[in-house]
């Protein structure tokens, strides 16, 4: 690589994520207007916003799944997508730029594992094929990842027999098989069922408390609040502001960030009234239902007694 | 009252059309022109198809334009005229030299080949029902290869892939499960087309011979017969064929095949 150390010297003062006035338009239209970002080896990044604030489109240049209009990415030194050669940047070639991201695994919303490969051939496939690494060396090193995801029982499974959380663990592990020194979660929970969520957060913290050095995009306030390091609020193509979760997600200083956390609250506690107005429904139906067994109950007891007295007197 | 017919009017002579069905020249017929002609001029189809469909949906303007302008030829002419008029290209070019463009002042030049000795040679009819083939098989690889969503290219890259590599071993194997059905087609309709390659003036094919029987006997429609029964066996053949692949190819999609259904059970019980 070219003399990009000039500018990002490779120490481990220097951040493993350098980011400078990164914009980005889609026809026109301005998604980043000038992103500055800094992301320590080992530090756990929670990206908030509203949709629509640019949050999905920075990580996804990070990799350079999109190219960058203006400004610099770094990770670990190397500027990707580009070569500085005497301050003229050149575009690197399709190989090149495959190189860059072997280093940088990445999570999607829809998982996006392979379907036409079991769960083991989704997770042996990019180090045999990108890293050369021999097919029973892959073979091991996915299986110890399967397990580590809790999966280990399913190598042979095809994706669709799979539920969400379980292809999103499956997708973890295949990402994880390039030994990446960063991982970026584009939304990883918000395709799955609510129920299914908690088993792939699980495997994300545990990701987190092993070191590793990860920018999640997510609307999860709780794993915000207990994974992550710093939590950065964008809005509107820039960052509004940052800090560690404490601050951000329970004393926001803006305004944006407050609104967009209160609208959070609400839809959080809109979604705690509906189940706790279904589970009222459902026990006053319980009680509607135990009642009228009661009241069936003594009316055939009076009609016993009745039928009982009458022989009786007879 | 046809099936009655076909088993009472000895003008069928059916004993008649098993015994042309067995003459040497009738099998050498469906052996060569026939048989190695569906594969031949297939597996030049389809190879160069799928190549055509991968240059058409490239970035490069280039790759783009010379598989559309292929695609516009070989699509617009008719096989027979295709044929008939590679026929007789040694006409134009007697000798084709094999060689360094334009450096035949300088003594460039490896080998020569005689079109005129080719020109009747079942190769070259090979080639040329593969060439026109490819030209729709680049529209059938296309859809398959567009139907196989985005975020599996994108899943590829950000493994780490090369384009070719995201190609050829995540896109293509998924837009197989497209492409076959229609494949299936194209081939039972190249089984028929081969009869074409007697405007090459080959005549080593299925069709030829049992007609030069038929004439030849006066018993024409028997000899006829011969021919559509071994079509029917053919394409039947092939048909069993295409339902094997489509289930190969579409492993991981619905339901699930047979033998990894075994396999996954018998992981279960040994769990």
């Amino acid at each position: 690589m070219a003399d990009t150390t000039a500018t990002a010297p490779t120490t481990d003062a220097v951040p493993l994520v350098h980011a400078i006035n990164v914009t980005k338009a889609f026809h026109g239209n301005e998604v980043l207007k000038g992103i500055d970002m800094d992301v320590r080896r080992g530090e756990v990044v929670v990206l908030l916003g509203p949709s629509g604030s640019g949050k999905t489109t920075f990580l996804r240049c990070i990799n350079q799944l999109e190219t960058i209009d203006g400004g610099r990415i770094w990770v670990d030194g190397d500027l990707m997508g580009y070569e500085d050669r005497g301050g003229t940047l050149h575009h690197l070639t399709d190989k090149q730029i495959a190189a860059q991201r072997r280093e940088i695994g990445m999570c999607f919303q829809r998982f996006n594992l392979f379907p036409h490969k079991t769960v083991l051939e989704n997770v042996v496939e990019a180090p045999v094929q990108v890293k050369g690494v021999k097919k029973a060396e892959a073979r091991t090193r996915a299986l110890q990842l399967l397990e580590q995801v809790g999966l280990g029982d399913k190598p042979s499974a095809y994706p669709s027999q799979l539920s969400g959380g379980q292809q999103q663990r499956v997708a973890i592990a295949r990402a994880l098989a390039m030994d990446p020194k960063l991982m970026l979660f584009d939304e990883p929970t918000s395709a799955l069922d609510p129920e299914l969520v908690g088993e792939v957060l699980k495997v994300m913290r545990d990701l987190a408390e092993g070191g590793m050095t990860m920018i999640v995009v997510t609307h999860e306030m709780g794993f915000a609040r207990e994974v992550a390091d710093r939590v950065v609020f964008m809005d509107a193509g820039v960052v509004v502001e940052e800090g560690p979760p404490a601050n951000v997600i329970d004393n926001p200083q803006h305004a944006r960030t407050r609104s967009f956390l209160s609208r959070m609250r609400q839809e959080e506690a809109a979604h705690a009234e509906a189940i706790v107005a279904t589970v009222t429904e459902n026990a006053e139906a319980l009680a509607a239902i135990a009642k009228a067994d009661a009241e069936a109950e003594m009316a055939a007891q009076a009609a016993i007694d009745n039928a009982r007295d009458a022989t009786q007197q007879r | 009252m046809m099936i009655s017919s076909a088993l009472t009017n000895p003008r069928w002579d059916w004993k008649f059309a098993l015994e042309v069905m067995q003459q040497k020249p009738v099998l050498e017929g469906l052996v060569k022109g026939t048989l190695l002609g569906t594969v031949g001029s297939m597996i030049i189809g389809v190879g160069l198809g799928v190549i055509m469909a991968v240059m058409r949906l490239s970035a490069n303007p280039v790759l783009r334009g010379v598989s559309f302008v292929y695609t516009w030829f070989f699509r617009s002419i008719p096989r027979y005229v295709l044929l008939a008029t590679m026929g007789s290209l040694g006409y134009l070019y007697p000798v084709l030299d094999i060689g360094v463009p334009f450096g035949q002042p300088a003594g460039l030049t490896f080998g020569q080949i005689g079109i005129n000795a080719l020109s009747n040679m079942l190769a070259f009819g090979i080639l040329g029902l593969g060439l026109s083939e490819a030209a729709y098989m680049a529209e059938i690889a296309r859809a398959g290869i567009l139907s196989v969503d985005r975020g599996q290219t994108e899943a590829a890259q950000a493994l780490g892939m090369s384009p070719g590599k995201t190609m050829w071993r995540i896109v293509i194997p998924q837009a197989m499960r497209v492409i076959v059905p229609p494949t299936g087609n194209e081939t039972i309709a190249m089984v028929k087309d081969t009869s074409l390659l007697l405007a090459m003036s080959i005549t080593t094919e299925l069709f030829f011979q049992t007609q030069a029987i038929g004439t030849r006997t006066l018993q024409i429609m028997p000899a006829y017969v011969a021919a559509v029964l071994w079509y029917l066996v053919i394409c039947s053949v092939l048909m069993v064929g295409q339902s094997r692949l489509e289930r190969y190819y579409g492993r991981g999609f619905g339901a699930v095949p047979k033998k990894t259904q075994q396999k996954l059970t018998k992981i279960e019980a040994d769990h």
